[in-house]
């Protein structure tokens, strides 16, 4: 197929299997629709009580005294917890959550806060009461005593000398290197590439541009939330929303020094995480106040506290510079990324510089990366977590670059496209990608060479990078006498993933996608299987998936040969069909095998655990038209498309569907979304009703374009879809906004007043 | 041998030199080695028997969960590379 005629979803399908590339009903479609699905709000054991938390209205200041009495004495009240609660700690110990590794001691500072407070809304006390209301009315009984300190809000003020110093003890670490230099620099990094100096001279254009993007949430809709039972055996029993219950497992098991053993995570249905519902929050408040009261307790938060009390992805500065040749050959790169960690240690800095520049082939290159503290909540995972800030600054100077020397912005980025072999900035070599084949996609579109008329409108391109990931996974699979299987495995469902990893089983076995009835266990039920983060889940999981099939495959046919009596050498399956290659005249199918089985020597399970390797990374670019009003700033989208290699799209549909919703997410971080924090660092604007994502009358209908450069470290080519799809949105609607009226936008969100300012600017 | 590549804020630790050629069939082989060489790297990239963990190793253009156990080959290529928790890519050893 060829893109040179309109369709709203297009496949460019490279290989064909029976099931891999079909599009079957999800196997928790009807439960979801019914409204029978169980999430975290729905769990209720016998005694149940309910938690809420005291947070700080403060965003910087010293805790003195924290008086819980009259709450403690307050009717309907059961238990009252602070950080006094929480194991003593030293700095030192690490805790792996999922998408990101956290020092002991920061993690249990920011379930609750010690002696400082670090950001409004950070936790400072746990209360449960018979019911909810009687637990907010103590809160209001809980007295403390703070000493204000003067926040601080935006990398570049934090890291100049004079800031208020958020963690006393803190010093620069540069590589395993402790400095001695004092601040709120938690890390600085460097990659160098070639010889920068050397590249700029080659330069025939030079473009140097500062950008400045907003603390953004993930905005997913179900809130956190947690039921803990800590009972009288001395087990810990979670019920959570969370992207990795065994990250949730073991770090709560760290937080409250307990041993793993003792805690079991039952994983609910997750009403979206996009990397936000991995960070450990108000659990280990749940699991002591379950302790103290002995009752199970749960806690959900409202949508303030998801607001206030959970960790965004990062606001960012960021200085590029880029040059090429007058014949289009880029030829130096520089950037300089400061990322807001939050309160403590860790953003995704490491990641945007790992993407910053992964789209080109550059020889001469150097990026410096920060780590910075800021009186912000604590910073976590976001759908390509860095990558989207890095894109919007690097695309917007390539396109300046390639309007500089009149090339086209697509033809431009061919020219210059990384390919197999390749070096990134940092220094790895690319494997095979298909960032040319995306590229193509998109100029053979027919969005791309669409007419657009009219007044103050304009056309963007942008293309963006992610590295995806893997970890560890298990997955077993059990026959059953109908011919169907039971599958089994530990990652959290967020996108559809019990369908794309059945369906890998099922093209195993040549059975029907149908036939595989798939289980999302709890932690005592399967083996270790990290989160579902990082674009994983149908790389890992549905390899763990595919090589437990195998083993299923491999058994039945030694049970078909011991029926048959022949060697199980002879022995093939073959589109569900087992045969002999010797006499033809042996065939079974799947079904009647399996409905033998139990006669014929026992049931058969098939099992895989381990870690894959062979990650295949992710591009995607869109094509964006915008109408921009010269008299508001308001910026409509009228067209859009996203192109994206998908390796194998197992599942075609959940592929669409991650391309569309991480183009919104794109979007509306790109034109509207933003913390906004007044100067005493207060969020101003914690609701969906002023925090404004976009919704279905934002926006046009999401066109998409898989392309399949198959991973060849995985059996059926899968690369990771879930996150690279949000990043080259937001720098395409810059260049749109640019080719509409003209002017360059350097900071996110491109809202109405950052549109009329540059307009002003402009004239 | 393998061709480990010194990280710039290393490099005061090997004379400025980027890239270094060092014996060793495994990670750990490679670090022995390279402490041999240059004194000091081992403190800067490892705690107890693992790598730090801030650091990730990448061989042969893949981060790996296998970290001081992982194989190299005579021709590979061995990146020491910043893991800065809060991205699924970093902390995480992909």
């Amino acid at each position: 197929m060829t893109t040179t005629e309109y369709e709203p979803n297009i496949v460019l399908s490279t290989t064909e299997y029976d099931v891999v590339g079909t599009r079957p009903i999800r196997p928790d479609g009807a439960d979801k629709v019914t409204g029978r699905a169980l999430y975290g709000a729905d769990v209720n054991p016998t005694g149940l009580i309910h938690g809420k938390i005291l947070r700080s209205p403060h965003a910087h200041a010293r805790i003195k005294s924290i008086d819980t009495s009259k709450a403690e004495a307050h009717p309907g009240v059961l238990a009252v917890v602070t950080a006094e609660d929480l194991p003593g700690t030293k700095l030192g110990g690490t805790v792996d959550y999922g998408e990101g590794k956290q020092d002991l001691a920061y993690l249990r500072g920011n379930v609750m806060a010690g002696d400082k407070v670090l950001y409004a809304g950070h936790a400072v006390a746990g209360v449960a009461a018979a019911n909810p209301h009687v637990a907010e009315e103590a809160l209001g009984l809980i007295e403390v005593e703070y000493e204000l300190l003067p926040p601080v809000l935006k990398a570049p003020d934090s890291m100049g000398g004079g800031a208020p110093v958020l963690l006393e003890h803190l010093r620069t670490e540069e590589l395993g290197e402790r400095t001695d230099r004092a601040g709120n620099i938690a890390t600085h990094f460097r990659h160098t590439l070639g010889d920068l100096e050397e590249g700029f001279k080659d330069a025939d254009v030079v473009v140097e541009r500062e950008f400045n993007t907003q603390t953004v949430h993930q905005g997913y809709i179900e809130p956190q939330n947690v039921t803990a039972l800590w009972n009288n055996d001395g087990r810990l029993h979670i019920w959570t929303s969370s992207q990795g219950p065994f990250e949730v497992r073991g770090a709560v098991a760290s937080a409250l020094d307990i041993p793993v053993s003792q805690v079991k995570v039952t994983p609910m249905e997750i009403g979206g995480g996009f990397g936000g519902k991995f960070p450990l929050y108000h659990d280990p408040i749940a699991a002591l106040l379950s302790k103290k009261s002995g009752h199970p307790v749960k806690i959900v938060m409202t949508r303030k506290e998801v607001f206030e009390g959970t960790g965004p992805t990062p606001g960012s500065n960021m200085k590029i510079k880029m040059g090429a040749t007058s014949n289009g050959k880029i030829t130096a790169a520089h950037a300089y990324l400061a990322f807001e960690a939050g309160a403590f240690p860790g953003s995704p800095v490491g990641a945007a510089a790992m993407c910053v520049f992964a789209p080109y082939d550059i020889s001469n290159a150097v990026i410096d990366g920060y780590d910075v503290l800021v009186n912000k909540p604590k910073s976590a995972a976001y759908r390509a977590p860095g990558a989207t800030q890095a894109a919007f600054a690097a695309e917007t100077v390539v396109d300046e670059l390639a309007g500089k020397l009149g090339i086209d912005p697509i033809e431009f980025r061919l020219m210059n496209a990384a390919k197999e072999g390749a070096r990134r900035a940092d220094g790895v070599v690319h494997p095979r990608i298909g960032l040319v084949e995306t590229l193509v996609a998109l100029r053979d579109h027919p969005h791309w060479k669409a007419p657009l008329e009219g007044p103050n409108r304009g056309r963007g391109v942008a293309v963006g990078y992610w590295v995806n990931g893997s970890g560890p996974s298990a997955c077993t699979i059990s026959v059953n006498a109908d011919g169907t299987i039971n599958l089994t495995e530990g990652s959290a469902d967020i996108g559809g993933t019990r369908a794309s990893v059945s369906m890998q089983a099922a093209e195993v076995l040549g059975i029907r996608a149908e036939d595989v009835r798939p289980t999302v266990t709890d932690t005592d039920n399967i083996g270790y299987t990290s989160g579902t983060g990082g674009s994983s889940v149908t790389f890992k999981t549905g390899r763990t998936a595919h090589d437990a099939a195998q083993n299923v495959k491999e058994q039945m046919i030694a049970r078909a040969a011991t029926i048959w009596e022949i060697s199980p050498d002879t022995v093939e399956l073959d589109k569900g069909v087992f045969h002999s290659r010797t006499d033809p005249e042996l065939k079974m199918t799947f079904s009647e095998l399996a409905e033998q089985l139990n006669d014929t020597g026992g049931p058969i399970m098939g099992r895989s655990a381990f870690s894959p390797t062979g990650v295949g990374a992710a591009y995607a670019g869109c094509i964006a038209d915008v109408e921009v009003d010269p008299d508001t700033g308001k910026v409509d989208v009228l067209r859009f498309t996203i192109a994206q290699d998908a390796g194998k799209a197992i599942h075609p549909s959940y592929v669409e569907g991650q391309m569309q919703g991480g183009a919104v997410q794109g979007i509306g971080w790109g034109l509207n979304e933003e913390y906004f924090y007044n100067t005493a660092g207060e969020l101003t604007n914690g609701s969906f009703l002023d925090y404004r994502m976009p919704t279905s009358l934002d926006l046009p209908m999401i066109d998409t374009v898989i392309v399949e450069v198959p991973n060849p470290g995985h059996p059926f080519g899968v690369r990771g879809v879930g996150e690279v799809n949000i990043v080259p949105p937001p720098p395409a609607l810059a260049n749109a906004i640019h080719a509409a009226v003209g002017v360059r936008m350097y900071q996110l969100p491109m809202n109405p007043a950052a549109v009329m300012e540059a307009l002003r600017q402009q004239k | 041998m393998a061709t480990v590549f010194i990280p710039a804020l290393m490099q005061n630790l090997t004379g400025s030199r980027q890239t270094v050629e060092v014996e060793g069939s495994t990670v750990r082989q490679i670090v022995e080695n390279l402490d041999k060489a240059y004194p000091g790297i081992k403190d800067r990239l490892v705690e107890g028997n693992r790598l730090k963990s801030n650091i990730s190793v990448a061989v042969d253009g893949e981060v790996t969960p296998l970290g001081m156990l992982e194989r190299v080959g005579e021709s590979s290529e061995v990146h020491f590379l910043p893991a800065i928790g809060g991205g699924s890519c970093a902390g995480v050893p992909y």
